[in-house]
């Protein structure tokens, strides 16, 4: 960068420069210089310098930042317009939420679902596409504790705005507990209208997509809900993750995100509440 | 030019008098000048159109969570607009500077063939029309102009806009193609007794250059078109992984295309400021044979670099070492370039024409663009800013910044020859101001927002600090640079009725298209001066010696 900044001052330094020392005085015509050999030669060799130099650098930096592959530790999969984010050794399975142990080399397998999508935290990183019919891999070790907003990078269609997630880095301690509750199957309220929501999440058209483990077995073409009341926000981060948020998303999701894929099932009050207070319970 | 005269016996012998009128005229031409004008009149319309689609969607953005346009809506727009900008604009706009300016800088009296010249015209214009007529059909295309499979096959883009797309672009592809054949032949086989390669304007030699890079890259895109068309109407699954075919295929068969495009976008523009900054510095350019040697080297690098698109695609470091090498290595013929334009008008006298603000502003933009892109060839930090707003800041640096400055430093310069009009220079300078502002307004802090983050081709954004004031101010510039292109509009409508007459020579330049009336005759020259040098008419002002 220090680079680029100080080619642009010596450039515009020289045209100011030029502009002011070389503007028309009179009508004559000036001196017909055409060139000189000897510049030539230093304006092209010091910048094939200056380009070795940052062609250097940067082979330095992306062998650094790439090491050798292993078995994932987490498994990525882009679909249009959320992140399915699986930890193959424990078991468990969220959405547009990635936890990580801070300070832990941790690997994670990038795979797209159906367009090519691209995984991409700014603060831990380099972004990498998440292409169909391929696998891409990418090491991050998280530094300290904190949360970072993610996003999709590449174009994916309508949605694309709205393909965001969160990165959230923990104390090794605090991954691990989150990880066990994360991979046990999905708590059972006793409360009356959570267990009314979960009869309809049967019934009604819910579980053809979404996935509730200990309720149904479902491919993911949706995000998995086993604890989806334990998420900080909803639907790609366009809505905080609160009971009155999560009521209007069932209502119409297609007024909160329009060419989402999750269809307006026309729900009820009494479905709406119902559906919400299961969903709610869902720790 | 209606007083222009017909070519006796040709359009007189086949038509009744009745028949005869200027839009027969226009429409039957098969002379350079006036298809060059017809090409120029074209894009000024599909400038106008992708001028509004970007005022559309910096309205859009210009606040967080708006809902100004529909995703979708913003989708076909952002499409069309980079879509008519590439292919509409820039590329027909140089053509038609191409067309106009190369037989008469050359001393010739038409094109090698001008039928052909006639027919890639009209390819042009319906293959623009096509593309325009998928709103009509009620879905204009909505994959990005980059159409990266498998978002544009049939599966996810169900709608008949992709169709449209790609048939337009096959249809002006193969028109680009047949031009640029015209362009060699004509430059290699027509050029004046004495006027040799090594004497050749360098606009004709950037054209000649880029004709060469257009003939190697477009039929990569023409042949990858027709395979999408294949998988979308006849099922089949070139790009689609599920039948075993590759997505990343299409992305080395569109870049591999898309690169040398970015270049032959901006190689005539360098030809426009090789010829402007030494006739208003009154000086010859500096280094003749390395301004032209580099757009040789930029050429042919400019065919291996298309992978530096693809940094995130995860192809492997061997691919980004390759194409990183490549990238950075591109930059020092680019520089080597701006340097011996500096060094032209070291020395020099300078006169401050709209022409010659427009040239100087293009060598600050551009060197910000070519710095912008040396960032990128950096492969880390590629995997940063890639699909940012810092890519969108970095390439309206080059191509408006770039190729847009010096095309209306050609406006200025040439619209005189054209029209037979001068334009007016204070509206020229009030032009010049408003749209050096706007357009450093609208970009300059794109390139802050990429930094900070934020996702290029998002119809809208979470309100995070910072964001809604940068694209506000961003959406604010936009609306300047609208007003500038009015100015413009004006300044020619005015001139065109009302302008000082402007002689065959009013910078009193010494190429040889100044060497004739203006507007020139049908036939071009009444004679063409003898060219003992690249500065045929400086020779003939100054007979007592000073040649090159």
């Amino acid at each position: 960068m220090w680079i680029c900044g100080f080619i642009l001052a010596v450039v515009t330094l020289a045209l100011a420069y030029i502009l002011i020392r070389f503007r028309r005085r009179d009508d004559g015509e000036p001196a017909q210089g055409t060139g000189n050999k000897t510049l030539e030669v230093v304006w092209t060799a010091v910048p094939i310098a200056l380009v070795t130099t940052l062609f250097v650098l940067s082979v330095i930096t992306a062998r650094a930042v790439d090491r050798p592959l292993r078995a994932p530790d987490i498994v990525v999969v882009g679909h249009q317009w959320w992140w399915e984010v699986r930890y193959p050794a424990s078991g468990a399975v969220t959405a547009n939420e990635v936890h990580l142990p801070a300070g832990r080399d941790t690997l994670l397998q990038i795979d797209a679902a159906d367009v090519v999508h691209d995984f991409w935290v700014p603060e831990l990183g380099r972004k990498i596409d998440a292409v169909p019919g391929r696998h891409n891999y990418i090491w991050i070790t998280a530094g300290r504790q904190a949360t970072y907003r993610g996003a999709c990078a590449e174009f994916c269609g309508p949605e694309h705005a709205w393909m965001r997630f969160r990165a959230v880095i923990d104390s090794p301690e605090v991954f691990d507990a989150w990880l066990a509750a994360e991979a046990a199957p999905a708590p059972q309220s006793a409360a009356a209208d959570a267990v009314a929501g979960r009869t309809r999440f049967s019934q009604l058209t819910c579980a053809n997509c979404h996935a509730v483990r200990g309720v149904n077995q479902q491919e993911p073409y949706a995000p998995d809900l086993t604890h989806v009341a334990s998420r900080r926000m909803l639907a790609g981060e366009r809505l905080e993750n609160t009971s009155a948020n999560l009521r209007e998303w069932l209502h119409e999701p297609n007024l909160i995100k329009p060419n989402c894929l999750m269809p307006n099932l026309n729900l009820s009050d009494q479905d709406l509440s119902a559906l919400t207070a299961y969903l709610e319970s869902l720790r | 030019m209606s007083d222009t005269p017909l070519a006796p016996g040709l359009i007189a012998d086949e038509y009744p008098e009745t028949v005869r009128s200027a839009w027969l005229d226009w429409i039957s031409t098969v002379d350079h000048k006036r298809i060059g004008i017809l090409y120029m009149f074209a894009t000024l319309v599909f400038f106008a159109a992708g001028g509004v689609e970007a005022l559309l969607m910096r309205i859009q953005l210009a606040r967080p969570d708006s809902h100004f346009l529909s995703p979708d809506q913003y989708d076909q727009i952002f499409t069309m607009h980079g879509t008519t900008m590439v292919f509409l604009v820039v590329v027909p706009m140089l053509l038609g500077f191409a067309n106009y300016l190369t037989p008469l800088m050359i001393g010739a009296r038409d094109m090698a063939l001008p039928r052909l010249n006639a027919f890639s015209f009209w390819v042009f214009l319906f293959g623009g029309i096509l593309l325009y007529l998928s709103f009509v059909y009620g879905h204009a295309p909505a994959a990005g102009w980059f159409a990266y499979t498998p978002l544009s096959e049939k599966g996810y883009s169900s709608r008949y806009g992709m169709d449209y797309w790609a048939l337009a672009l096959l249809g002006i592809g193969v028109g680009t193609v047949a031009t640029a054949v015209n362009l060699i032949v004509t430059i290699l086989k027509l050029r004046a007794p004495g006027l040799t390669i090594r004497r050749l304007p360098l606009f004709v030699w950037m054209v000649l250059v880029n004709s060469f890079l257009i003939l190697m890259a477009l039929p990569a895109l023409n042949a990858s078109l027709v395979m999408l068309l294949v998988d979308r109407q006849l099922n089949a699954h070139f790009f689609m992984s599920l039948g075993g075919g590759s997505p990343v295929l299409w992305q080395h068969y569109f870049w591999a295309f898309g690169h040398p495009e970015v270049y032959i976008m901006v190689l005539p523009a360098f030809g426009v400021i090789s010829e402007v900054i030494p006739v208003f510095s009154r000086k010859p350019i500096f280094g003749y044979g390395f301004v032209a040697a580099s757009t040789v080297a930029i050429a042919l690098l400019s065919l291996g670099v298309w992978a530096h698109h693809m940094f995130a695609v995860g192809l492997g470091h061997a691919w980004d070492y390759a194409f990183g090498a490549s990238s950075l290595l591109i930059a020092v013929p680019t520089g080597v370039k701006v340097f011996n334009w500096i060094a032209t008008m070291w020395g020099g006298s300078i006169h401050f024409t709209t022409s010659m603000l427009f040239a100087i502003a293009f060598l600050f933009t551009f060197t910000i663009g070519g710095l912008s892109g040396v960032s990128f060839a950096t492969f880390p930090l590629d995997w940063q800013t890639t699909d940012t707003y810092y890519v969108v800041a970095h390439m309206h640096y080059v191509l408006f910044g770039g190729t847009l400055f010096a095309m209306m430093s050609a406006v200025y310069y040439w619209f005189p020859k054209f029209s037979g009009r001068m334009l007016s220079e204070r509206l020229g300078r009030l032009h010049f101001v408003l749209m050096f502002i706007g357009f450093h307004m609208t970009f300059f802090i794109q390139h802050f927002l990429g930094l900070d983050g934020m996702p290029r081709r998002v119809y809208t954004y979470p309100d995070l600090p910072g964001w809604g004031v940068m694209n506000m101010i961003s959406t604010i510039g936009a609306f300047v640079i609208g007003i500038s292109v009015l100015v413009l509009l004006w300044n020619m409508w005015v001139s065109i009725h009302a302008g000082a007459p402007a002689g065959d020579n009013p910078w009193n330049a010494w190429t040889l298209e100044w060497a004739t009336t203006s507007p020139p005759p049908e036939h071009n020259f009444e004679a063409v001066p003898p060219v003992r040098s690249a500065r045929p008419l400086w020779d003939l002002a100054h007979p007592e010696g000073g040649r090159l």
